[in-house]
């Protein structure tokens, strides 16, 4: 047999190399976020015009350059420490929830019997509002920052666990098959197959989880506490200091998108596949 | 392209029964999908297995290869008759090529090797030739998504040679594939088993297909799974695919086996 006949005949050659870095143009940028930037744009002068007009008092609502006056005033005073608390609390009690959430994970898929006795309390747990627990962990916890990290990690471990064990549940059972033919242990299905075919559904859980870390950081704060972006929308409202509760919500969800933004950025790194368009081939 | 057919060295009377199907029967629930089947491979030989969908084909490599367990009969596969030990020597090539998309494609065909506690370095540099004969130059450190259908079956088919296991069970290998690249498909398996010979079991709805890989073909009844016809392949082996294909032996050969199929 010559070697020849085991060359690449014409139709066999590789197909045309797909995207592998899409390019970051401004044009593109415009495109996709233009118009949500306009409809934004346009809220916001809407509120401004209301605001501005006198159709509602400073204190229902604030303009918006009021509230970013307040935040550029108040910001070294107040703000900057409140918003480090915060940011303390709930990206601490993310990693927490992180960290606990693929444990879970991973003990619920490797034991049948675990998974048998914890699945369902896991789910009922979750009927309990976290939000109505936290006053009591903190007078059981204390007023210092574990009581806020273990009110977020509640609140952000679950969708975590629950997309990652459904990543492990939806491996395709053919990959497993396949693996116990080549050499593939228990263990090595589990590292080389399941878990990087699960790597997608963690990081959507862990954005879900993202978006609920402030939440969880503030109701931890409104429960208890004196300091935080939570205490100081309560010390502000009834001040009738709108504007600096809007600031403070500010601060929150520019936090929110940031810890959002860093898992995607995380998912990028660790999973490039995962949005890339399947070839079904 | 030249086409070699499976030459006499693969024959019967080579090296002895690699895999011997005796008396197996296999039912799930009221499913009766093998019934009492009957098999021998030589050592190094290829048995083609065509027939109707829902036959029990893909039941016959899960029980070959130790993945399932028969309810009556047995299968011993080079005088293993335990499932571990049948999985020991048997490598599945599924009709999806199944390559991970996190690995590239000489990571893929060298999965096996890693399993078995090799290195990535060292899994890379015994995978790589393969790649320059196989066909596949300059797709090593490609993304499975880089690759077209033909290339990745043919990673794929790498993957299961380099596990270093002497039975290679083949599930429709080339089904998903278009009719062009099928063909030159068949006739690269054909010579890759030339140069590293393995005992074959090729299951494929393709009547030609099997009978140009493949130096004997059984043909399946539907479900329950009976042996219908057997077919020892002897066309002369040199020539185009479509000369062989064209030669009247080839034709009866084919006729006979669509026959079986049809009764």
């Amino acid at each position: 047999m010559t070697s020849s006949s085991l060359g690449t005949p014409p139709q066999l050659r590789p197909a045309k190399p797909a995207a592998r870095k899409r390019r970051v143009s401004v044009g593109r940028l415009i495109a996709t976020y233009g118009l949500s930037l306009l409809v934004f744009l346009l809220l916001l002068g809407i509120w401004e015009f209301i605001s501005r007009d006198g159709l509602v008092a400073v204190y229902v609502l604030p303009a918006p350059d009021q509230v970013i006056t307040e935040l550029w005033n108040d910001w070294g005073s107040v703000l900057r420490s409140a918003t480090w608390v915060t940011f303390q609390e709930m990206f601490l009690g993310f990693l927490i929830a992180v960290v606990l959430g693929i444990g879970i994970a991973v003990l619920l898929h490797w034991s049948k019997v675990i998974r048998r006795a914890l699945y369902p309390l896991l789910i009922a747990s979750q009927a309990i509002p976290v939000v109505v627990l936290a006053p009591i962990l903190v007078i059981i916890i204390g007023y210092n920052i574990s009581s806020k990290l273990v009110i977020v990690a509640l609140l952000c471990f679950f969708p975590i666990a629950i997309n990652t064990l459904d990543g492990f549940r939806g491996v395709d059972a053919e990959y497993v098959r396949m693996m116990r033919t080549l050499h593939g242990t228990r263990w090595l299905t589990f590292r080389r197959i399941e878990l990087p075919s699960a790597m997608p559904s963690l990081f959507s859980g862990m954005r879900v989880a993202a978006a609920f870390a402030p939440v969880g950081a503030v109701f931890g704060e409104f429960s208890g506490s004196n300091d935080g972006l939570g205490y100081v929308m309560l010390q502000a409202g009834p001040e009738l200091q709108t504007a600096r509760v809007l600031a403070a919500v500010l601060l929150l969800t520019v936090m929110a998108v940031l810890l959002v933004l860093a898992v995607t950025l995380c998912e990028r790194l660790t999973a490039p596949w995962a949005h890339e368009p399947r070839r079904n081939t | 392209m030249k086409y070699e057919m499976p030459s006499a060295r693969n024959g019967r009377t080579s090296g002895g029964t690699c895999i011997a199907v005796r008396r197996v029967s296999r039912w799930f629930g009221d499913n009766h999908v093998l019934d009492e089947l009957d098999l021998e491979v030589d050592l190094h030989g290829r048995l083609g297995i065509v027939g109707a969908s829902g036959g029990g084909k893909s039941t016959l490599l899960s029980l070959i290869c130790g993945l399932d367990e028969p309810d009556s009969g047995e299968v011993v596969v080079q005088g293993q008759s335990t499932a571990a030990g049948r999985l020991d020597c048997c490598a599945l090539m599924p009709q999806r090529d199944l390559l991970m998309p996190w690995r590239l494609a000489i990571d893929n065909a060298g999965l096996a090797l890693e399993n078995k506690g090799v290195s990535r370095r060292k899994a890379r540099e015994r995978v790589a030739p393969l790649f320059e004969r196989f066909g596949l130059a300059g797709a090593d450190y490609l993304r499975p998504a880089e690759l077209s259908g033909g290339m990745r079956q043919r990673v794929a088919f790498l993957r299961t040679l380099v596990s270093d296991k002497e039975v290679l069970l083949l599930d429709e290998p080339f089904g998903a594939l278009d009719s062009i690249t099928r063909a030159s498909m068949q006739a690269w398996l054909s010579s890759a088993l030339d140069a590293e010979p393995r005992t074959v079991v090729l299951v494929t709805h393709d009547v030609e297909e099997a009978l140009l890989v493949c130096n004997e073909v059984v043909v399946m009844s539907a479900r329950p799974g009976r042996v219908v016809d057997r077919i020892t392949v002897s066309v002369p082996k040199r020539g185009s695919r479509r000369e062989i294909v064209a030669e009247p032996e080839f034709v009866s050969l084919r006729e006979r086996a669509m026959e079986a199929l049809e009764a």
